[in-house]
């Protein structure tokens, strides 16, 4: 138990300071990478508490592919050394006091509503899928979202289809003087268009041109 | 202290989510720090659920979680291909000279 909460106390550490400094490093590639380390150590308590399988699809979502991507975006807008103005007073700061207030505000309310929350002892019989001790956590999970949340599976599916579709049409260009190829041109040619037949007189010769 | 129970975690998401909202009211960088917030506010949540489908035994949370993360990717991708084709038209990124509804 004491060990149990060692390591949740060092997570949770690196988490909240690595979340830190998202928000306020100068760099931004900075800001990707304490991203990533703040996705990992949040993993690790996923993992930790028993969710391995979701600690692991996290890994492999974020870091893998949510981050690398952040990391891609910054590199290519060249804003890495765009400075970090954080507290300059300028004209244009005067919403830092009360965006301070107000998320001072969101967390006290966080913090009322978890310290007043009660331990529902029915909340426990209210559940409809209870967990079976015998099996891991991905065997479980494997067996509840293709039978009962299966059309939620599929409709996430479709959400990441429309998002890679949107992304592509999104960013899509068509750049002008690079030659291209045009199938619908290809196909549609006629003979016609492309060939004319002449009557060459003997000793004369053609004008292609004219 | 050393026993951890729900409340530990869920603080622990309240704190995240707290750092993600601020991130996004004091930004005074770029919009990806922006989307960065979002994502650190998806993954409170993803805590909330998590912790929450541990300690009742129940595995619809989990499940959830998972969708969460879904929309998550979908978001930050389309997200960045916004952000992508904002910087191709104009330039920057910046938080404060994005101001054309400003009106």
């Amino acid at each position: 138990m004491i060990a149990h909460a060692v390591v949740f106390y060092i997570f949770s550490l690196i988490a909240i300071v690595s979340a830190i400094m998202v928000t306020v490093s100068r760099n931004t590639v900075h800001s990707v990478f304490f991203l990533i380390l703040d996705f990992i150590s949040i993993s690790c308590l996923f993992i930790m508490i028993g969710a391995e399988f979701l600690g692991m699809i996290m890994l492999i979502v974020y870091v893998g592919a949510v981050a690398v991507l952040f990391l891609f975006v910054v590199m290519m807008l060249n804003v890495a050394q765009q400075k970090n103005e954080w507290f300059v007073a300028s004209d244009s700061s005067s919403h830092i006091p009360i965006g301070l207030l107000v998320s001072l505000v969101i967390f006290s309310e966080l913090l009322i509503v978890i310290g007043g929350w009660k331990y529902k002892a029915e909340l426990q019989d209210s559940i409809n899928i209870n967990l079976n001790l015998n099996l891991t956590n991905t065997q479980s999970l494997g067996s509840v979202i293709y039978t009962d949340y299966v059309h939620l599976f599929q409709l996430s599916g479709m959400v990441l289809l429309v998002a890679m579709i949107g992304a592509i049409v999104l960013t899509f260009r068509k750049r002008s003087g690079v030659k291209t190829q045009s199938y619908l041109r290809q196909i549609s040619r006629e003979r016609n268009e492309g060939v004319e037949l002449i009557d060459v007189e003997t000793k004369k010769g053609v004008k292609i041109d004219a | 202290m050393l026993s951890i129970g729900l409340g530990h975690y869920l603080t622990l998401a309240a704190i995240i989510f707290t750092i993600g909202v601020v991130g996004i009211f004091l930004n005074r960088k770029n919009v990806i720090v922006i989307l960065m917030s979002i994502e650190l506010i998806l993954l409170s949540v993803n805590i909330n659920l998590v912790s929450f489908s541990i300690f009742i035994n129940d595995l619809s949370g989990q499940v959830f979680t998972l969708f969460i993360l879904t929309v998550a990717a979908a978001e930050a991708a389309i997200g960045l291909a916004i952000i992508v084709i904002y910087y191709r038209n104009s330039g920057t990124i910046r938080v404060e000279e994005i101001d054309s509804l400003k009106g």
